[in-house]
């Protein structure tokens, strides 16, 4: 039986990936700010199989709640085999431009609330020596763009505090993944029209539980935006800078 | 919420409707959107759609609200069964998560790619109706969101008129949120399988009184074999096994990808369909072991099976006869089809048991017969005739499965409609639920 904590347990992504645990008859501890959809999530993974599912509150933007919400969780769960951390926010780009507020309140939620608490999350996990950190950025922090660069800044900062972890924390037997969806169907994306390249969450969370698995260092998700990505960051910036993305 | 307006149909892509689909992500999302729309003057028709498996026009309006997001279990009794889940809930998901722990539906119909709500809002029967009556039957609670948007809960205690014109009342009543029902202990995934062969209608009917106390029984009816072989038909009986490993169903893998020709469908094709069929089994009595999947859901293994009629899509017609005029008027029906020579590629018969008081529920006591039929320019004056055999003997069609039956049809042969449209309009549902169904008879 697995123990996993999940952070950001109501967004979609990590909904589907709690019932895929759940199925598999694991210890769920989900944190969350709305009560409501946490304690429905709970309820579900219940009925699905798990061995016990529970929820604590957390708004990740109150970080100086993050080290005794941890406690608590440490307390509750004993030894972490698995950390998922799936909060995020897709920012109005438009809207940061106007207000710095803004722009230092989505950076707080997309970037620096996960670095707080990947910060004690691996001293835990260091004197475990044992276990799985599992964060969701986004394809989006592979390149500047300007329909979403703050966004796409805060999932770059945190992909690259990731692979500084992933390297520190290898030899201490902790593995560290990054998880890096493309367009997936979800609340944050309602008001997009979908296309051929849109993806469910439940396929994304299947390959979630899969890379956990298999301990992959980079997952992207569906792979073929690892083929997209790869193009997107080879082309030259003198271009690149021209291009309405 | 999330909006997108395209062509949809039912399942059998008749008739099509430019409509507005609303996928609200929680039962507040789908509270908010009555309390508004319910407030407004001029709101759009609405209709509650799962996924789309009823034939016709029942889950088609202007706007429908899809119920895929209520996918929540809220709790299940590992003692008694009872389990509580939100509407969207299929019950291929169902199976796949309950049969390995060794539990069943207490009724299913032909497909398990329906939602908890559908099943309720059709008062579908499966092969076992004639002993454990109808799935509302079973149900013990439910959550509705009212056409003001405002949240009840009824059971046939508690509210029990709005329970009764809830159930079988094809979403006219409100949103069907989240239910209680009984499932049933199985020790096996398997079905003791047994078949028999008849020559004729007559023989059909006897052999389904002969096995009224099996728990399954289902006949498939060679509908364009004439004269003394009018009727003639496979019978399978089945009852859960008690050996066998509980390993629920696989997902399929074929499909449909795309509207085949019309012509493949055609009245040849069906007779060698249909007498390969008949003459596959070659014994009159037969018994045989198979998984709950091919048993109750032969059709589930080819995705979008449907689009094999073509693009001006199909009907089922199913219409139920009272015991009284089962041989007679069976046999003036299958005559009528025999002679039009339009097959039908699959012709299920079933015996009911006893109806329930819900006032739109199909089933009453007696035998129901399905057909499917390919849609051209005489099908429906065709199936107006059937129409008037079938009231000639007391029967009814099957809403779920209609597109096309009157006014004037629906109301003589369902009696308590009255009363159904008298709960409807206590509750304001008449204003804001209203599907193409219901505005063609006239509800
Ligand atoms: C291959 C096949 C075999 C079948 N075999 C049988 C059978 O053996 N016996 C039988 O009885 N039926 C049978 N059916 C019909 C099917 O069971 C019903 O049409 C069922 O209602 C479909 O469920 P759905 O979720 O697809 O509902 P939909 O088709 O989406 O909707 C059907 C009706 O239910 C209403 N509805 C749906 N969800 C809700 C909700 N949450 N709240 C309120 N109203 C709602 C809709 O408004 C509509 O009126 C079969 C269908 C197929 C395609
Ligand atoms: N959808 C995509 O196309 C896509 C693509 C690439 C990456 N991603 C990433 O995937 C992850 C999951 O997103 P999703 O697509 O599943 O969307 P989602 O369902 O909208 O989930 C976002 C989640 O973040 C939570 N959250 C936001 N601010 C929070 C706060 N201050 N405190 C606590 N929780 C907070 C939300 O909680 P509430 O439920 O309380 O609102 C919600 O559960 C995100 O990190 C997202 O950036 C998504």
């Amino acid at each position: 039986m697995k123990n996993i904590l999940v952070i950001g347990a109501t967004s979609a992504i990590a909904e589907q990936t709690i019932r895929l645990y759940a199925q598999q008859g694991s210890n769920l501890l989900l944190l969350g700010r709305d009560e409501e959809k946490l304690q429905l999530i709970c309820n579900d993974a219940n009925v699905r199989g798990a061995h016990e599912a529970d929820f604590l509150r957390l708004d990740v933007n109150d970080f100086d709640s993050h080290a005794s919400v941890l406690e608590k969780a440490y307390t509750k769960l004993g030894r972490l085999d698995l950390v998922l951390i799936a909060h995020g926010s897709l920012p109005n780009q438009q809207a940061c431009q106007q207000q710095v507020s803004t722009t230092l309140r989505e950076l707080n939620t997309n970037a620096v609330s996960t670095i707080s608490l990947l910060t004690l999350l691996a001293n835990q996990m260091e004197q475990q020596g044992w276990g799985t950190l599992a964060v969701i950025t986004s394809v989006a922090g592979d390149r500047g763009r300007q329909a979403n660069y703050v966004y796409g800044a805060a999932k770059g900062m945190l992909s690259i505090f990731l692979q500084g972890l992933r390297n520190r924390l290898y030899p201490k037997g902790v593995h560290v993944l990054d998880i890096k969806p493309g367009f997936v169907d979800t609340p944050m994306t309602a008001d997009f029209p979908k296309g051929p390249l849109w993806a469910n969450p439940q396929a994304i969370a299947n390959s979630i539980v899969k890379a956990v698995e298999r301990k992959r260092n980079t997952l992207y998700t569906p792979f073929f935006w690892r083929w997209i990505m790869l193009i997107i960051r080879n082309i030259p910036e003198f271009i690149f800078k021209k291009m309405k993305l | 919420m999330n909006t997108r307006k395209s062509m949809l149909s039912g399942w059998g892509q008749y008739p099509q409707q430019l409509t507005e689909r609303l996928t609200p992500h929680s039962k507040r999302g789908i509270s908010e959107h009555l309390a508004h729309s319910s407030s407004l003057d001029d709101s759009p028709s609405l209709i509650a759609r799962g996924l789309g498996r009823s034939y016709g026009d029942s889950a088609l309006a202007e706007q429908v609200m899809q119920t895929e997001h209520l996918n929540h279990y809220m709790a299940f009794n590992a003692d008694s069964g009872e389990l509580e889940c939100a509407a969207g809930v299929s019950f291929a998901e169902l199976l796949a998560i309950f049969v390995p722990r060794g539990w069943f539906l207490p009724v299913t119909p032909g497909t398990k790619f329906v939602t908890v709500g559908g099943a309720i809002a059709s008062d579908v029967h499966g092969k076992n109706h004639h002993v454990h009556g109808c799935f509302s039957q079973h149900v013990t609670q439910l959550t509705l969101a009212l056409a003001n948007g405002e949240v009840v809960t009824c059971s046939p205690d508690d509210k029990a008129q709005l329970f009764r014109a809830t159930c079988g009342g094809m979403g006219l009543t409100g949103v069907i949120l989240q239910a209680r029902f009984k499932l049933i202990p199985i020790e096996s995934a398997y079905i003791q399988q047994r078949s028999y062969k008849s020559a004729n209608l007559a023989e059909t009917l006897a052999l389904f009184e002969e096995h009224d106390s099996a728990t399954y029984s289902v006949a498939w009816i060679d509908c364009l074999s004439t004269g003394d072989k009018l009727g003639r038909s496979l019978l399978m009986l089945g009852e859960h096994a008690t050996d066998g490993e509980l390993q629920a169903h696989r997902d399929s893998k074929l499909n449909v990808p795309l509207n085949m020709p019309g012509l493949l469908l055609n009245r040849y094709s069906i007779q060698a369909f249909n007498t390969l069929y008949y003459h596959k089994h070659t014994q009159t009595h037969a018994q045989s072991s198979l998984h709950y999947e091919p048993f109750f859901y032969p059709l589930d293994g080819i995705r979008n099976w449907n689009r094999l009629y073509g693009k001006n899509g199909f009907t089922q017609y199913q219409f139920v006869l009272p015991k009284s005029a089962g041989l007679e008027g069976m046999t003036r029906i299958l005559k009528a089809i025999a002679e039009s020579k339009r097959g039908s590629f699959l012709a299920v018969l079933k015996a009911f048991g006893e109806a329930n008081d819900h006032y739109l529920s199909f089933p009453t006591e007696g035998y129901t017969l399905a057909l499917d039929f390919k849609i051209d320019a005489t099908l429906f004056s065709f199936l107006e005739k059937l129409d008037r055999i079938v009231l000639d003997y007391g029967g009814r069609l099957y809403l779920t499965k209609d597109a096309r039956m009157s006014e004037a049809t629906f109301k003589q042969s369902y009696p308590q409609w009255q009363t159904f449209q008298e709960v409807r309009h206590q509750y304001g549902a008449d204003r804001v639920f209203n599907s193409l169904q219901s505005q063609r008879l006239g509800l």
